[in-house]
């Protein structure tokens, strides 16, 4: 049953506390080699997650498999599996050269071989000759590194990473996105990351899940959570969206005519059966829309409108723009486009702006 | 200049004030420690050579080498002191982690207080009651009785085991506080990662846990370690005239001898035995005095 080139099977797992379910009923799978990304919002489950995978936790229900091996039972210092803590948890009475090579002296390897294994893996990691430093004498950047030899040294079959990078400054996060991408590239070991930034597990992950109340919204590539959204929960959270809600005014199965409470009536694609009447929400992502001085140069398939600006959010190549749509007053986030073209836009001024309704997705709302 | 002028009028009332603030530390050290031991030393150097005359000596210190009940008094108090050490550690060690680690909330705080709570009742009161527990009509030897592990009430008080009973119980709390404030600090973290790493119970204890607690035991061991050894009441309540402690000795000469100088030779003996095991226990271990105080 098991196939042979899957890492990690989480089967049907449930864990609950009480009678808020944490984990509820959840299966994925993580191919040999790759950099699996769990994304949620803090209190999603996700850390529950991950240490049922690690093992600190018993499922109620449900089979984890690692490597094709149930791991029903089988405590963590058993489990081929290392964690990456969210602080990295290293130990600071030991050196460094005694924290990489702490898992292999665990497992009753000879001194000379720890040593040669920690010299080589502290050199894989960019930190030769580290061995006798201190914990505290290494920036944040150095005991992120040492945290991921501490576990690859081991070379498990999986390595589980807990928001290692929510401690940084922004400037270090960037950066050590860029290592880690690099790192798991170059050990081959299959990363299981969990994180709240949408950015984090964008740019790292070749596989996503979107977890929300201890299930997944949705599982897949970076761009498919991007560009297809299932659900308005992922359109919501994933990157950055318009939210317009209203109840649908005409239905033509691919398309949906949505009328906003504030009397704004927009086009969108829609996303699974859509029948008039229903409640809906539509999603635009500020880069979808275009703007325009004049509304002539707005091309065909493109539903138009007039907005103010509200507000100018200047952020290099991240600018954008608030409007507001002069008749209803709805809001929209529209991205500046990169040509500098209206470097000159004022607050106040009035433009044209619009979008094509094949870009724009439209659920309807379930009731909960 | 009238900046620099100011300045210097700012010093003298600044260097008042500072003293000022410190007078009451100071005349605390000195009154009370410097000078009653300057005294000490002096009256411990001193022999009686005819009625109000005496001379420079060191007969008191020779007295203690020559005549063995001194010295093994001396050894067993500071062996008997070491190993209460040690027992209150092994008991408070596996408390204060289940205090810090393990209890949650009001349990937590409602352990704390049962610690403390004995305190509250005067030392004499507390050796009183394990007297009243252990003595031949006591509880506990009536119990042994009725339940028929022993024939006839036995004796359990005067015996070197019920001195440490009592050491112990004396000494519990001020083991227990640096020990869960040390164990506090420990993220629970490294020891999950130890775990994850292949570290079993026994390795983590060792490796992970008993370094960090390292100057919270220091800590803790020193303070009961001196306690125990200028203890007088629960020796002398528990132990009866077997007690052989060293502090009796040092009332004997004082009180019931009127011998001051030998009393205050065998006093700064005492004072020089506490510092060399506490200096010698402070080697072995690798720490220094400073840090165990402060990180305590």
């Amino acid at each position: 049953m098991a196939t042979p080139d899957l890492d990690l099977e989480v089967d049907c797992v449930s864990k609950h506390y009480g009678t808020h379910r944490a984990v509820d009923d959840l299966s994925l799978a993580v191919r040999r080699g790759s950099f699996f990304s769990i994304l949620g919002p803090s209190g999603c489950g996700k850390t529950t997650l991950l240490r049922l995978i690690a093992g600190f936790l018993e499922p109620d229900s449900g089979d984890v498999r690692i490597g094709g091996r149930s791991m029903r039972g089988v405590l963590p210092n058993r489990r081929p599996v290392n964690m990456v803590f969210q602080h990295l948890a290293l130990f600071p009475m030991m050196s460094v050269g005694e924290n990489v090579g702490y898992g292999l002296a665990r497992r009753g390897a000879a001194q000379p071989l720890i040593r040669e294994r920690v010299a080589t893996m502290l050199k894989r990691v960019g930190l030769p000759g580290a061995e006798g430093k201190r914990i505290d004498q290494l920036s944040g950047g150095q005991k992120q590194r040492v945290a991921i030899a501490r576990s690859l040294v081991l070379e498990p079959t999986l390595l589980l990473l807990d928001e290692p990078l929510g401690a940084l400054d922004l400037k270090l996060r960037e950066h050590m996105k860029i290592e880690l991408k690099q790192l798991q590239a170059d050990f081959g070991t299959t990363f299981v990351y969990i994180t709240h930034d949408q950015s984090e597990a964008l740019v790292l992950s070749d596989h996503v899940a979107v977890m929300s109340a201890g299930r997944f919204e949705q599982v897949g590539t970076p761009q498919e959570l991007y560009y297809q959204p299932q659900t308005p929960f992922v359109a919501g959270f994933v990157g950055a969206n318009n939210r317009l809600t209203g109840t649908v005014a005409r239905a033509d199965g691919h398309f949906v005519e949505l009328e906003s409470a504030q009397g704004l009536t927009v086009q969108a694609r829609s996303s699974g059966p859509i029948a008039a009447g229903d409640a809906v929400e539509a999603f635009v992502r500020p880069e979808v829309v275009s703007l325009a001085r004049d509304a002539a140069e707005l091309s065909a398939p493109v539903q138009c409108f007039v907005g103010r600006v509200d507000s100018l959010l200047f952020d290099g190549a991240n600018s954008a723009v608030l409007l507001r749509e002069v008749r209803t007053g709805t809001e929209f986030r529209v991205a500046l486009p990169q040509t500098g073209e209206f470097a000159d836009l004022r607050e106040g001024e009035q433009v044209a702006f619009g979008f094509d309704p094949q870009r724009a997705v439209c659920f309807e709302v379930t009731r909960t | 200049m009238t900046a620099t002028a100011s300045a210097d009028l700012a010093a003298p009332r600044t260097r008042l004030a500072l003293l000022l603030l410190f007078a009451p530390a100071l005349i605390w050290l000195l009154g009370l420690i410097v000078l009653p031991h300057i005294d000490l030393a002096a009256l411990s150097l001193r022999a009686r050579v005819a009625p109000r005359t005496y001379e420079f000596s060191f007969d008191n210190y020779r007295t203690f080498i020559d005549e063995p009940l001194y010295w093994h008094t001396f050894v067993r108090t500071a062996a008997m002191s070491i190993i209460a050490t040690a027992c209150t550690l092994l008991i408070a060690f596996p408390t204060a982690w289940y205090i810090v680690k393990i209890a949650r909330g009001q349990t937590k705080s409602m352990l704390l207080v049962l610690c403390l709570i004995p305190f509250w009742v005067s030392e004499t009161v507390r050796t009183l009651g394990w007297m009243i527990l252990l003595r031949e009509s006591g509880v506990v030897p009536h119990f042994l009785v009725a339940l028929g592990i022993t024939a006839q009430p036995v004796e359990l008080l005067y015996h070197d085991a019920t001195i440490l009973v009592g050491l112990v119980y004396t000494s519990l709390l001020f083991m227990i506080v640096p020990l869960a404030n040390a164990l506090e600090s420990l993220d629970d973290a490294l020891i999950e990662a130890a775990y994850d790493l292949g570290g079993n119970a026994w390795s983590i204890l060792r490796q992970i846990v008993i370094p960090h607690a390292a100057p919270g035991i220091a800590a803790g061991s020193i303070v009961v370690f001196m306690l125990t050894l200028g203890n007088y009441l629960t020796p002398t309540l528990l132990g009866g005239k077997n007690s052989l402690w060293f502090t009796e000795q040092i009332y004997a000469q004082f009180i019931t001898r009127f011998n001051w100088e030998q009393g205050a030779a065998f006093g700064f003996l005492l004072l020089m035995l506490s510092t060399a095991i506490v200096w010698l226990g402070l080697a072995v271990t690798g720490q220094r005095f400073g840090d165990v105080m402060r990180r305590a």
